[in-house]
């Protein structure tokens, strides 16, 4: 019948029925407004060191492989140096520096990120790959959100910790991943501040750029010299660091295997010393949820950032019943990602952050199929340069495959289902990581019973990949120690009176 | 006889904020305006339409800016029963369409008998299009089946017009009751289902016709029945007019992007499409004193 009426309208209607194929325009965000420099010293004691060739590494391009600034790589006396002007300034100046006062100077940085986040949004995409519609809407702003946050408890850490004073620890060594390079310096610079530390950072060799121009942003704060040191550089630079005997915090993000590495270091040190290493986290969705939102939060789950993210939901466990729907569902919303140019406006998947990485995802999803999984890739087409890589599924797998047990860290998802609840629990525990989980069930009584059985330092219930500086984040067995956010983030970075280290 | 299914609403609502955040520019958006002008029902219902409103309406549907003579034409124009027949006598050598409210519109608070003769009424006065309203009350107290009977009964007295069945989404309290009676209406036979009346506020928004997007697709998937859509209230800026067609783009595909597969039902849209249209073709913003308002 209504087929009928149908094609009565489109013969009574000449124009109809021109059905066309929409594309989007390229809608790139402008680069004319950032500026940076081609090659970087090291920022020590307020001020960059002279640039030496002989001792710098390049940053890639990975939208095309090619250089984009140059860097210094840190040799031990530069570590020393960066260490040393963190001795100082704690010793001096910030030592003396009121709680108030310091919670102005984390304000001022927080209101500068604000006001510069366009600038800082387009540098982080340049530089890592990620799609601007990521570093606009996410990065950035939460990076100034976790100032503001920790802004708001330098002046009042006496009441986050009723009836015991807290001091600050000292000199912080802290280095970070490439995945979120500025929001991972605001989690570990603004608590360290916050509670009276000095710090000396290392940012990840594929993506210092954020980490010097946050320099630039220091210096028009008046922040006093020393307080943050920038010392780019590679896994030598971070073995000086961790390694230094002058520090007396390592706060380290990154790979599980390095995490193993600095614990075993730092063993006979008697360090406070907070992990957040990798994960495998369990996407558990039940026959009972809104099906399409589900959907939806896969994409986000996995797809977010490359997949380049720690607490990625990259298995997800579907309910038997509804799994059929649930891979059609995925791969018709996949017909849509957009995977292209970063700095293009409706990107969903910019680049993998370096060629090594791509040939990782590449060898996993090789390993994948000779396995035994099949592969379904998202059907657009990808540029010709740089490092991309298609948003991918992986089903026909089972627990004891390689691609369900290691982190692949790419936009790839591994499809495994289950008929019981218990069932669920048990595969989403059976792993090495405990990072983060998602819960995705109609039902609100499923949602505590199963997420009081995961074990992970995060459990999302319908939702996933939401961060706010208020809420801890951190790791059960290998993904981690230590937890970073809300007032648990301020123990990580303070002595009390009554034992005199927590950690 | 209609299943409920769990829709959560944050879930929707970030999806449309992410369908909102897509950027379209140049040829893609001449595109998207052009598309926007083909699927407008033009529309006036208030108790004062006079004549000569009508008249004026009907004349904007054919000439919608003069000044540049290839603009396409809107689907259809959207009128009370008893402007039908004036509309038709303008309209009758156009490529535009006749859409008529019927059934005690916009309540439905009307016996069946007298939503029945409405509907007659309008296509014998030669509606080509029929928009008839569901009984929200008979929905909201779980009368499904009366529902269902009103919408399959009312079908059959439209003969060849075109059904649009309007849920009144304001009234239906959550997304879950919506995509309920989007399946309902789709299953009785509806040709297009459509928001709202405009009388209620809030008329359509993005969450509520994501959802019925997504009935429409799911109705495709078991029946292989192209359903079509009409947000109705409430659109009024081209910006907004385009995040609708990225919206059943990446719902439902390119094969609704086609008047006869999707609508707006709008009445203040029409000039805001055409300025931008004029600004994408000369770079220039005309001033609104160019425009007629009708």
């Amino acid at each position: 019948m209504s087929e009928k009426n149908l094609s009565d309208q489109s013969t009574r209607s000449n124009q109809a029925s021109i059905s066309i194929d929409w594309s989007y325009a390229d809608a790139p965000e402008s680069t004319s407004h950032v500026t940076f420099s081609k090659h970087y010293g090291l920022f020590i004691d307020g001020s960059f060191t002279e640039y030496n060739e002989n001792q710098s590494f390049e940053s890639i391009n990975p939208t095309n492989g090619e250089s984009l600034y140059r860097c210094t790589e840190a040799n031990k006396s530069d570590v020393d140096a960066a260490v040393t002007a963190a001795r100082k300034a704690f010793k001096g100046t910030w030592g003396t520096t009121s709680g108030t006062q310091r919670s102005h100077y984390l304000y001022r940085i927080a209101r500068m990120l604000q006001e510069r986040a366009r600038e800082f949004a387009v540098l982080e995409s340049m530089d890592g790959g990620k799609p601007i519609r990521e570093s606009r809407d996410i990065d950035i702003p939460l990076a100034a959100a976790y100032f503001f946050y920790y802004a708001g408890w330098a002046d009042k850490l006496a009441y986050a910790f009723p009836g015991k004073s807290p001091k600050p620890l000292g000199v912080c060594a802290q280095i970070i991943p490439w995945n979120f390079p500025l929001l991972m310096l605001a989690w570990k610079i603004a608590p360290a501040l916050a509670c009276g530390n000095t710090v000396v950072l290392k940012p990840a060799e594929t993506t210092s750029l954020t980490a010097l121009k946050f320099c630039e942003l220091l210096h028009d704060v008046g922040l006093p010299d020393g307080v943050v040191n920038i010392v780019t550089g590679a896994a030598k630079t971070g073995e000086y660091l961790v390694q230094h005997p002058d520090i007396d915090k390592i706060a380290f993000t990154g790979s599980t295997g390095v995490g193993k590495v600095i614990q075993q270091s730092i063993a006979e040190r008697q360090l406070p010393a907070t992990f957040e290493l990798g994960g495998k986290g369990a996407f558990i969705l039940f026959d009972d949820a809104a099906l399409n939102e589900a959907v939806e939060g896969i994409v986000n789950a996995i797809f977010f950032n490359q997949g380049h993210v720690c607490c990625a939901g990259s298995r997800l466990l579907v309910q038997e019943g509804v799994a059929e729907k649930v891979i059609d569902l995925l791969k018709k919303r996949m017909q849509h990602l957009i995977v292209g140019d970063p700095l293009d406006k409706n990107t969903d998947i910019g680049a993998v952050n370096s060629k090594e990485q791509l040939e990782t995802i590449q060898r996993y999803v090789k390993t994948g199929i000779q396995e035994g999984a099949t592969c379904f890739e998202c059907s657009g087409s990808l540029p010709t340069s740089g490092y991309y890589f298609p948003p991918t599924i992986l089903t026909g797998v089972s627990q004891s495959s390689t691609v369900v047990q290691e982190e692949i860290f790419g936009p790839v998802l591994t499809i495994q289902t289950f008929r019981t609840t218990d069932e669920a629990i048990e595969k989403a525990n059976n792993t090495p990581y405990g990072l983060a989980n998602g819960i995705w069930t109609d039902k609100g009584s499923k949602i505590f019973y199963v997420g009081s059985k995961l074990k992970s330092g995060v459990v999302w219930s319908n939702t996933y990949n939401k961060f706010d500086p208020t809420s801890p984040f951190g790791g059960f067995k290998e993904s981690g120690k230590g937890r970073e956010g809300g007032i648990s983030g301020l123990h990580a970075y303070v002595k009390l009176d009554h034992n005199g280290g927590m950690y | 006889m209609i299943d409920r299914i769990p829709i959560d609403a944050v879930g929707i609502q970030e999806r449309v904020a992410r369908i909102c955040t897509r950027s379209i520019k140049k040829e893609s958006k001449l595109q998207a305006l052009d598309l926007a002008l083909r699927m407008m029902d033009l529309t006036t219902l208030e108790g004062s339409d006079s004549e000569g409103k009508v008249r004026q309406l009907c004349n904007k549907a054919l000439h919608p800016y003069t000044e540049l003579p290839n603009i396409p034409s809107v689907a259809a124009v959207c009128v009370y029963p008893n402007r039908v027949a004036l509309a038709k006598s303008i309209l009758k050598n156009s490529s535009i369409s006749i859409a008529s409210v019927a059934t005690a519109f916009p309540s439905g608070m009307s016996s069946l008998q007298i939503k029945l003769d409405d509907v007659k009424f309008a296509v014998s006065e030669g509606a080509d299009e029929i928009d008839m309203v569901i009984s929200r009350g008979a929905f909201l107290s779980g009368e499904y089946a009366k529902v269902y009977d009103e919408i399959a009964l009312i079908k059959e007295v439209c003969g060849t017009a075109h059904l649009k069945v309007i849920l009144e989404t304001g009234e239906l309290g959550s997304l879950e009751n919506v995509r309920m009676a989007s399946d309902l209406a789709m299953k009785a036979g509806a040709d297009f289902i459509k928001t709202s009346t405009g009388k209620i506020s809030p008329s359509a928004t993005m969450p509520v016709v994501l959802v019925m997007l997504q009935a429409i697709r799911d109705f495709h998937e078991t029946t292989g029945r192209k359903i079509g859509m009409k947000p109705a209230g409430g659109i009024r800026s081209s910006k907004q007019a385009i995040q609708y067609l990225v919206m059943v783009k990446e719902t439902l595909g390119n094969d609704w992007l086609d008047p006869s597969l999707f609508r707006f039902g709008a009445s203040s849209l029409a000039n805001d499409v055409l300025m931008q249209w004029v600004k994408e073709k000369t770079g220039r913003y005309q001033s609104l004193n160019y425009f007629s308002n009708d």
